[in-house]
C-alpha cells in the first residue's frame, strides 16, 4: 500500500547520477533526460566520462557521471552544483562530494560500500559510518542487493542482474521526481527486443526501483516540476553532436545537393559521424576515412564533384587537416570542417571541454590562408549555425571552420523545431556556360564559379599551386601572387556582409560588458543574470561570428569601461580582440577541463564592478 | 572495349582533343612525355566524354600531368591524390577518374592511402611513375630506390630496402595490378586500356626515367642489347619464356620459380609457368612481383593479376537506394519532426 508523501513543487533542480564507467550511468542520465524533456521542463545535461572505456571497477579515476539541470523556467546551463547525487559506489561518493550543495541529497549504493571498494576508492573508514556526510541528507539504500532480490526469478546470470541496478535507480529516482515511467519501458524493450529475457529483467530493475520509492519510508517527500513556459512549437532533446548532423542534413536538403561527410573517428566528435551515417535515406554519403588527412581530402574531392563536402574533428584531427585546409582556400571550394574542442595540447583531455582550438582556427595553416571562423553557443546552437556554415561555404566558395567542443557536443537541450519556413535558403549555382568561362572569374563579392565536372566545355585544372587571376593557370608572377593573395584575403572580409550586428543584451553603454564566444554563453548569461538581479549593471555580447567579426564590434566594446573576455583556455579571444581593436580587453580564463561554474563567473564580473559578492 | 564502357552518347576525339593549352613544363628527355603521349593517344578509344573524366594527382614531378590533360583535373597536396580522387569518385560515380602520381607521393607520403584505396577497390586508375628517386625537390633517394643507392640525401648509399610498388598493390587487395615502361609506347598503351576497362582500384606501375637525376635506371630493361634478356612479357594463358630466340623459361618448381634453358632439349616453353591473370590466389603473383629480386630473373612486365569484385562506391550507392526503399525518400518535415518531440501551447 502506498504510503502519502507530501508532493513540493520546485522551480529547478540540479541531479548527478556517478558510478563506475561500466555502471550505465550516462545510459541512466540520458534516459531521465529523455523523461525530463518529455515532461516539458526545459533542461541542460552535463555529461562526464573517462577517457578510458572501462576502468578498473571502483577506482577514482573510473568514476564516470551524467549531470541534468531542469526546471520550470528558461535555463542555459547544467547548474553548478547539484541537489542529488546518485553514487553508485564509494569512489563515486569521493569524486563528486566535493561539487555539492551544502545540504545536497545523496542517494548512495550501500550494497558497493564494502571492504575493497572503500579501499579501492581511498576511504580509510567507511564515510557512511563517520559522520562525515553529516549536512548532508543521506539516503542509503542497498541498490544492488535489491536489484538482485528483484530478479530473483528471471533466468540470467548473477552478473547479469548486477548490471540491472542502474535501472533499478532510475526507478527511484522517477518516483522520486514524479515522473512517467513508461519511456523508459517503451525504450527498454525496443533496445532489448533480440533479448527478450534482459527486457524483462531491465523494466522489473526499473519498476522495483520506482516501488521501492513508493513503498519505503525513506523519503519524506516527492517532488514535482512544472513544465516550462518555452515559447510555443514543438520540441525534440538533442545533444550538440547531433544537432550538428541535423543541421547539415537540413542544409542539404534546403540547398539541394547532396552531403558528404569524410570523417576519421575521434573524440569528442565521432557522434556527428555516426549520427550522420543513419542519413541514408537523405542521400547523405558518410566516407569513414584511413586517417584525418584522406577525411578532409575526401570532402575536397566531393565538393570539387560538386556535393556539399565536410569533415568532422577534434583539435589533434584540426592539426592534420591544416594543410588541406590551406588546399580548401587555394581552390577556393565550400568545405565545412567541425573542430568539437577537447583539452589540449597533443592528445590531451580527450573527454574534457575546453575552447583553445581558436588560434589554430584562426591561423594554424601555412601561408596567408583565411577562413571563415563560427563558433555555436549552445547544443542546439550547432544545428543552426551548421546550417549557416554550409550556406557561407557555398555563398562564398570558401572553406568554413565551425568550432564547438565537448562540452556542448554531449550536452544537450531541448531545440524548437523549426518549420522549413524559418531556415535560410542556400541557393547553389553550377556553372554551365562555356562561353566567357574562366576557373578564377569573380564575382562582385569576388567569388569564382563552381564549375564541376560532368559540364561539358568547363574542362579546367585547379590545385594547391598558385593561380593566375581569372585564367587559373599557374602562375608564379610576384604581382599575381600579392593580387590573389589579397583577393583570398578581401573575399573572407566581404563574408561580413551576411554577419549580423553583435547584439548586446542589457544596457547599451557603461561599466561592463561581458564578451564570450562558443559554449560559454549558458554559464556568462545566467551569471549576468543572477548579478542583474541584484541591481548590478552588466552587459552580454556573445560571438558566434569569429572571423569575420560583426562590423559593429568595434563600436560596442567602446561603449563599455570595461570589457571582461571569459574563455575556457589562457586568453585567445582577449588577444584577438586586442589586436583587431586595439583595445584592452580583461581576459579571464580557466582550462580545468570543465566548463565555466555560474558563481566563479558571478564573483570575477562582481570584482570588477568593485561590489562584494552577496 | 567492353560494352559498359559505351554509356555515353558517341563521341569522336583525336589525341589532340585530350591535349592542354598549358606548356609541358617537364625537362627535356624526361620519361613522363612518353606517358602523356600514350594517354592521350589511347584516351580517345575509351568512349568517355572528356568532361567525365577526371585527372586528380599529388605533388611531385608525375604530378603535374592533370596540367596537360583537357580534361577536369585536381592537382592536390603530397600524397593525398587517392582521398581527393575518393571523393571526387564517391559524390559522383559516372565520372571516371584517374590518379596520376609517384613513387614518393604514392609510396611514401602517401602509403596509407593507397593501400587503403586498393582495399576498398574504389573505382580508381591509378598510374604510378615509378622514377626511383625524387626529382622535384632535387634528387634524394625515394621509397623504391635500390638499396645502397648514392643520393644528395645518402652521400654514402641508402641503408634501406626498397617497396616493390607490384608487391604492396597486390598485398593491399588491388583488382587490376600490372606494370610497364616508359619507352615501350605500344605496351603501355595496352596496360592503360585495360586498366580503363577495368572496374575497380587499377593500378599500374610504370617505370619512368628520370634523366636528370636517376637516368638509365630501367636502362637494362629498355636498350636493345639487354631488354630480351631481362624483360619479361607476361600474357595470359603463354607460358613464362623470354629470351632473344624465346631461349629461356621459367618453370614453377611448387612455390619456387625456376629459370630453364630452353636449348638443351631438356625442357620445351610446354614445360614452363603459364601466366594466369585472373588467378585468384595471390601467391603466385606475388612471387612473380619479387622476380626482380632473384638473380639473373627478368622483370615481369604486363598484368600480374586481375580480379572481379564488387566495387566501393557502387556498394555505397546501392546501400544508399536500398535504405531509401526501406525508409522512403527524406523530407525535411520528416528529418526536422523525426523523434520523440513535444509540443508547448
Amino acid at each position: 500500500m502506498a504510503k502519502e508523501v507530501e508532493v513540493q513543487v520546485l522551480e529547478d533542480v540540479t541531479v548527478r547520477f556517478a558510478g563506475d564507467s561500466g555502471d550505465g550511468m550516462q545510459l541512466t542520465g540520458s534516459q531521465f533526460t529523455s523523461t525530463t524533456a518529455l515532461a516539458g521542463n526545459d533542461l541542460s545535461t552535463l555529461p562526464d566520462y573517462p577517457a578510458e572505456i572501462r576502468a578498473p571497477a571502483g577506482t577514482l579515476y573510473g568514476v564516470s557521471g551524467f549531470q541534468l539541470h531542469f526546471s520550470s523556467s528558461d535555463i542555459q546551463t547544467p547548474g553548478d552544483c547539484p541537489d542529488v547525487l546518485i553514487a553508485m559506489n564509494p569512489a563515486a561518493l569521493k569524486v563528486n562530494l566535493k561539487d555539492l550543495k551544502k545540504d545536497a541529497t545523496i542517494i548512495v549504493n550501500t550494497s558497493a560500500f564494502d571492504v575493497k571498494n572503500l579501499k579501492l576508492a581511498e576511504y580509510a573508514v567507511n564515510p557512511l559510518e563517520d559522520n562525515s556526510l553529516a549536512g548532508y541528507n543521506v539516503i542509503p539504500v542497498a541498490l544492488t542487493d535489491l536489484t538482485m532480490k528483484a530478479l530473483d526469478e528471471v533466468g540470467i546470470t548473477n552478473k547479469e542482474k548486477e548490471r540491472c541496478k542502474n535501472f533499478f535507480a532510475l526507478g527511484l529516482m522517477y518516483w522520486l521526481y514524479s515522473r512517467n515511467i513508461r519511456p523508459s519501458l517503451e525504450w527498454i524493450e525496443e533496445k532489448f527486443k533480440k533479448n527478450p529475457v534482459m527486457v524483462e529483467a531491465n523494466k522489473r530493475a526499473l519498476k522495483a526501483g520506482y516501488y521501492y520509492g513508493d513503498n519505503t519510508e525513506l523519503f519524506t517527500s516527492r517532488y514535482h516540476v512544472e513544465p516550462a513556459k518555452l515559447p510555443p512549437g514543438t520540441y525534440r532533446n538533442i545533444a550538440g553532436n547531433e544537432a550538428c548532423a541535423l543541421g547539415f542534413v537540413t542544409a542539404s536538403l534546403r540547398a539541394g545537393i547532396p552531403l558528404f561527410l569524410g570523417s576519421y573517428p575521434i573524440t569528442p566528435a565521432s557522434e556527428i559521424l555516426q549520427e550522420l551515417s543513419k542519413y541514408k535515406d537523405y542521400g547523405v554519403k558518410v566516407f569513414q576515412a584511413e586517417d584525418e588527412i584522406s577525411a578532409i581530402c575526401s570532402a575536397i574531392g566531393a565538393s570539387y564533384a560538386g556535393a556539399l563536402g565536410i569533415t568532422t574533428t577534434s583539435g589533434p584531427g584540426l592539426s592534420l587537416k591544416a594543410e588541406a585546409i590551406g588546399l580548401g582556400v587555394m581552390t577556393e571550394l565550400p568545405l565545412v570542417i567541425v573542430d568539437v574542442q577537447r583539452g589540449g595540447p597533443s592528445t590531451g583531455l580527450p573527454t574534457k571541454t575546453e575552447q583553445s582550438d581558436l588560434m589554430q582556427a584562426m591561423y594554424g595553416r601555412n601561408g596567408e590562408a583565411p577562413v571563415v571562423v563560427l563558433a555555436a553557443g549552445s547544443p542546439t546552437d550547432c544545428f543552426w549555425l551548421a546550417i549557416e556554415a554550409s550556406r557561407i561555404a557555398i555563398k562564398y566558395m570558401t572553406p568554413v571552420i565551425l568550432l564547438s567542443d565537448g562540452y556542448i557536443a554531449n550536452g544537450s537541450e531541448p531545440l524548437r523545431v523549426p518549420d522549413p519556413e524559418e531556415l535560410p535558403e542556400i541557393p547553389v549555382h553550377y556553372r554551365t556556360d562555356p562561353e566567357g568561362f574562366a576557373p578564377y572569374l569573380r564575382d562582385e563579392k569576388l567569388v569564382r564559379p563552381w564549375a564541376i565536372p560532368g559540364t561539358p566545355g568547363l574542362e579546367h585544372r585547379v590545385g594547391g599551386l598558385e593561380k593566375k587571376h581569372i585564367q587559373g593557370v599557374i602562375s608564379y608572377d610576384p604581382a599575381n601572387h600579392q593580387k590573389m593573395t589579397n583577393i583570398r584575403d578581401q573575399k573572407i572580409k566581404n563574408v561580413v556582409a551576411d554577419v549580423p550586428d553583435l547584439i548586446v543584451d542589457g544596457e547599451q553603454e557603461g561599466e561592463l560588458l561581458v564578451v564570450g564566444w562558443g559554449s560559454t554563453y549558458g554559464s556568462i548569461k545566467e551569471a549576468i543574470t543572477r548579478l542583474r538581479k541584484q541591481g548590478h549593471k552588466v552587459s552580454q555580447a556573445h560571438f558566434k561570428y569569429i572571423n569575420p567579426m560583426p562590423k559593429n564590434t568595434a563600436d560596442v566594446l567602446k561603449r563599455f569601461k570595461k570589457v571582461l573576455v571569459p574563455e575556457l583556455n589562457l586568453g585567445q579571444f582577449a588577444n584577438l580582440l586586442r589586436s583587431e581593436y586595439l583595445t584592452p580587453v580583461i581576459s579571464y580564463s580557466k582550462v580545468e577541463g570543465l566548463p565555466f561554474k555560474i558563481s566563479e563567473l558571478e564573483l570575477k564580473m562582481t570584482e570588477l564592478l568593485g561590489g562584494k559578492h552577496e | 572495349m567492353s560494352s559498359e564502357m559505351n554509356t555515353n552518347e558517341e563521341v569522336k576525339y583525336t589525341a589532340k582533343d585530350f591535349s592542354a593549352t598549358s606548356d609541358v613544363r617537364w625537362c627535356p628527355g624526361c620519361g613522363d612525355y612518353s606517358i602523356l603521349a600514350q594517354m592521350q593517344r589511347v584516351s580517345p578509344d575509351f568512349g568517355i566524354r572528356k568532361d567525365k573524366i577526371v585527372w586528380v594527382s599529388g605533388i611531385g614531378c608525375s604530378s603535374r600531368f592533370p596540367y596537360y590533360m583537357n580534361t577536369y583535373g585536381f592537382h592536390g597536396i603530397h600524397g593525398r591524390a587517392p582521398a581527393i580522387a575518393t571523393g571526387v569518385k564517391l559524390a559522383n560515380p559516372e565520372l571516371t577518374v584517374w590518379v596520376a602520381t609517384g613513387d614518393g607521393d604514392l609510396l611514401s607520403i602517401g602509403g596509407n592511402h593507397f593501400i587503403h584505396a586498393c582495399r576498398r577497390n574504389i573505382d580508381l586508375k591509378i598510374c604510378l611513375f615509378n622514377n626511383r628517386i625524387y626529382g622535384l625537390t632535387k634528387g634524394q633517394y625515394s621509397p623504391t630506390s635500390e638499396k645502397g643507392k648514392k643520393t644528395k640525401s645518402t652521400p654514402y648509399g641508402s641503408v634501406d630496402f626498397p617497396f616493390k610498388p607490384v608487391s604492396v598493390a597486390l598485398g593491399a587487395g588491388a583488382t587490376f595490378v600490372a606494370r610497364s615502361i616508359d619507352r615501350d609506347p605500344k605496351h603501355l598503351q595496352q596496360m592503360m586500356t585495360r586498366a580503363a576497362q577495368h572496374k575497380g582500384t587499377a593500378f599500374i606501375e610504370i617505370f619512368q626515367n628520370c634523366n636528370i637525376f636517376n637516368d638509365g635506371a630501367f636502362s637494362i630493361l629498355t636498350e636493345k642489347e639487354t631488354k630480351a634478356d631481362n624483360v619479361l612479357y607476361l600474357e595470359h594463358g603463354k607460358p613464362m619464356v623470354y629470351g632473344a630466340t624465346n631461349n629461356k623459361g621459367i618453370r614453377l618448381d611448387g612455390l619456387n620459380p625456376v629459370l630453364v634453358d630452353l636449348t638443351t632439349g631438356k625442357y620445351s616453353a610446354d614445360d614452363c609457368w603459364i601466366h594466369d591473370e585472373f588467378d585468384a590466389s595471390p601467391a603466385r603473383s606475388y612471387i612473380l612481383s619479387q622476380f626482380s629480386e632473384l638473380e639473373n630473373f627478368p622483370t615481369p612486365v604486363g598484368v600480374f593479376n586481375q580480379q572481379f569484385k564488387s566495387t566501393y562506391d557502387a556498394d555505397v550507392e546501392e546501400q544508399i537506394a536500398a535504405v531509401k526503399k526501406m525508409k522512403g525518400e527524406g523530407t525535411l518535415k520528416k528529418l526536422l519532426f523525426g523523434g520523440s518531440t513535444w509540443t508547448v501551447e
